[in-house]
Formats: structure tokens, C-alpha cells, sequence
């Protein structure tokens, strides 16, 4: 509301797009979307910022994933950032982000707290190692969800490109910043020639 | 080492060179996470990670907080602090900088191929996590069997389409019916 919009920000008569929130509606949606979403807020966001408020068009989300998606890093993160900077600069990136990750944090550090006082209890231990285990089955299922487009497509190449990658990591455990270096230049040079070749036959 | 000296510092340097190698996400950065905080700097024992990383699960917010812990658990409130900054802050910055650079430039072919190179490589390491991770935790069998359900029920309908690729790329290299004959006369199929 403190910075008023010039009105000329026409939407297309097609475009279901509202007015550019606020640098604090901007914040109180994300801390929103951020606390509704146990174990990931992706869902919670599109749901959020296309259907509930209107701000992006469905084609317009997905774009800004994709970006968000190839960049390293956190990757709601960045999404976050990037969507926030776009209505209102960096300082409505900077609202964005600290809806988002502001108040899990502050939760966070309290179980934190917590754990470290009461960590050693039996009881909590038990609960613990049982959430771990049916967390980490989930994340598995992921994997293997994020998968199946590959599989479908007997993409042999990326297939074999995710194999010596897990092994690398998982088996040998190389550091990480190696295995990238080599593995991503790789895996772009290979995917080139692989586009061109499909793409002249 | 000087990072014993400052463990604060220690955590910026850490996350923040960490956050740039993180292709696809948090969840892909764990075994690297892992690495460095059981391994190198012996910030957590494999037990504490595991806990952590069952907090991070359960508590709201992005994924990336299990960095908050970590922080935590290392120098207190201005650890989670400093540690969660230096995951989030240098990403995103890079991403508000290409999504204005790209914004300019409508290319669209650049971004599906680093897309399509990068897709493999993230889901690898996302294996590599949940390995990892149920190594440091399934201890024991039923344990491993908590995981093996939640992954089971995790994956419900989208399995299917998977089991029969794989089931037509088997028969399409060993022929059903040799195997068969094979089974019946008693001696395995080879």
C-alpha cells in the first residue's frame, strides 16, 4: 500500500491477474503458504499464488519454477525471491523471503532448543527414529517418481548420468563440489549432441 | 584449522559455498551436508543428523531449515541464523539477477537444455540422500521396514507404469517362454 502502483499496469482482458500485492501482503502470504506446508511448500504455493490470489497465470508459475529449478540452491527459495522481486524489486524479494523462511525459523530453533535439552529421553528418541524412517521412505519415493519420466522415455544416457552420480556420492562419498565439476559438463555436452542428433534424423 | 577458532564462520563458508553446488534443492544437498558436519567437522554424530533430520521433516516450512539445526546445534541461535542466511541469501540473489537477465533475452532454448542436463544429476543425488540417510538411521529391521512401507505407499499408482516398463524391457532381452521352459525343467534360466 505504501508504494501505490501506477495504474497503467493494464491485465489482459484474458488474464485473470490481479493488482501487484503490497510488500506486506507479500509477506504475510508467504509465511502463509510456508506454515501450511509440512514437508515442502511447493504445493502450497502455487496453490496460493495462483489460485487463491490471482498474482501469476499458471503458464507464468511454471515458467518461473523452471528458472528457479535449474539454478542451484534452495529451490522454494529462489522462487520465492524471484517472485516477490518482480511485483515490487528487491525489497519486495526481501518481504517474500522473510514471510517464507522467518517464522519456520523461529519454530525451528525452538524444537532445536528443545531437542538439545530433552534429546537424550528414550521416548523422543523412539518418535524421532520413527519419523526419520518414514521421511526418508518418502524422499525415496520422490526419487523414484522423478524418475519415471526417464525410465518412460529410455533415456539410457540419463539414466546412466543419475547412476554415477548416486555412486559417486552415495557409495564413495566424493565431495560434492568435485563430482559436480566434472559431472555437470559432462552431462550438458552430452545432452547437446544428443538434442542435435535426434533433431537432424 | 581455523575454523575451530570460529565455528560461526565456519557455518557461512560452509552454506554459502555449499548452496551453489546445490542442484536441485535442498533435499539433494544432504549427503554433502552429511559429509561435512559428521565427516569433516564433526559438528553431529550420525545419530543427530538422522534426529535432525526427522525434525526438519516434521516441522513447517521449506526444506531447507534442516541447515537452521545444524546451525543450531553448532553455535546456538546466531549459528542457526548465519547458517540459514548463507544457504538462502547467495541463490537467490543469483536467481533475481538471471530471471532479470533472462526476462531480457527470450530465449527459450537455453533454459530446457540446462534443464535437461541438469534433471539426471539432482535426481541422483537425491538418491544419494535417501541412501544415506537410511543407512544412518535403519538400524534396525523394522526400522527398514518403516522406510521400505513409506516409500511403498509414497510411490502407490505412479510405480505401476515403471513396473511395466521394466517388466517389457526384461522380456524384451530373455524371451518368457525359454525362461519358462528353463523353470520348468528345474535348472535356472541363463
Amino acid at each position: 500500500m505504501p508504494l501505490d502502483s501506477p495504474s497503467a499496469a493494464v491485465p489482459a482482458p484474458d488474464l485473470p491477474t490481479l493488482a501487484p500485492p503490497s510488500l506486506i501482503a507479500l509477506f504475510f502470504a508467504f509465511a502463509k503458504m510456508s506454515l501450511a506446508g509440512f514437508g515442502g511448500v511447493l504445493v502450497w504455493a502455487r496453490r496460493g499464488i495462483v489460485e487463491r490470489h490471482r498474482w501469476m497465470t499458471a503458464d507464468e508459475f511454471n515458467e518461473t519454477f523452471a528458472l528457479c529449478h535449474f539454478l542451484p540452491g534452495p529451490n522454494i527459495v529462489n522462487l520465492t525471491f524471484v517472485f516477490g522481486s518482480r511485483f515490487r524489486g528487491l525489497a519486495g524479494g526481501i518481504a517474500a523471503f522473510a514471510g517464507l523462511v522467518g517464522p519456520p525459523v523461529v519454530i525451528v530453533t525452538v524444537l532445536a532448543a528443545l531437542y538439545q535439552r530433552y534429546g537424550e529421553i528414550d521416548a523422543l528418541r523412539r518418535i524421532l527414529a520413527g519419523v526419520s524412517c518414514a521421511a526418508i521412505g518418502l524422499l525415496i519415493a520422490t526419487v523414484f517418481r522423478m524418475m519415471l519420466p526417464l525410465i518412460k522415455r529410455r533415456d539410457l544416457v540419463g539414466l546412466v548420468i543419475l547412476a554415477v552420480v548416486f555412486v559417486a556420492i552415495g557409495l564413495l562419498r566424493l565431495p560434492l563440489p568435485a563430482v559436480l565439476l566434472v559431472a555437470t559438463p559432462i552431462s550438458f555436452v552430452i545432452t547437446f549432441v544428443m538434442r542435435r542428433r535426434t533433431g537432424a534424423t | 584449522m581455523n575454523s575451530d577458532a570460529n565455528p560461526v564462520l565456519a557455518l557461512a563458508w560452509t552454506f554459502a559455498l555449499m548452496s551453489l553446488f546445490a542442484v536441485g534443492g535442498a533435499s539433494a544437498a544432504i549427503p554433502e551436508m552429511h559429509r561435512v558436519a559428521v565427516e569433516v567437522q564433526h559438528w553431529l554424530t550420525d545419530k543427530q543428523f538422522a534426529d535432525i533430520y526427522a525434525i526438519s521433516q516434521l516441522s513447517p516450512g521449506p526444506n531447507v531449515l534442516i541447515v537452521t539445526l545444524i546451525g543450531y546445534s553448532v553455535a546456538g541461535i546466531a549459528g542457526a541464523l548465519v547458517a540459514t542466511l548463507s544457504m538462502c541469501v547467495p541463490t537467490a540473489m543469483l536467481a533475481y539477477y538471471v530471471s532479470r537477465l533472462l526476462k531480457r533475452s527470450s530465449d527459450a532454448r537455453w533454459p530446457a537444455l540446462i534443464q535437461a542436463a541438469l534433471v539426471p544429476l539432482s535426481i541422483g543425488l537425491m538418491g544419494a540422500s535417501g541412501f544415506i540417510l537410511a543407512r544412518t538411521s535403519d538400524r534396525t529391521v523394522a526400522a527398514a521396514l518403516v522406510t521400505a512401507g513409506a516409500a511403498g505407499t509414497g510411490l502407490g499408482d505412479a510405480a505401476q507404469p515403471a513396473l511395466d516398463a521394466a517388466r517389457r524391457g526384461v522380456s524384451r532381452f530373455c524371451r518368457p517362454d525359454r525362461v519358462k521352459i528353463a523353470i520348468c525343467r528345474g535348472d535356472p534360466a541363463g
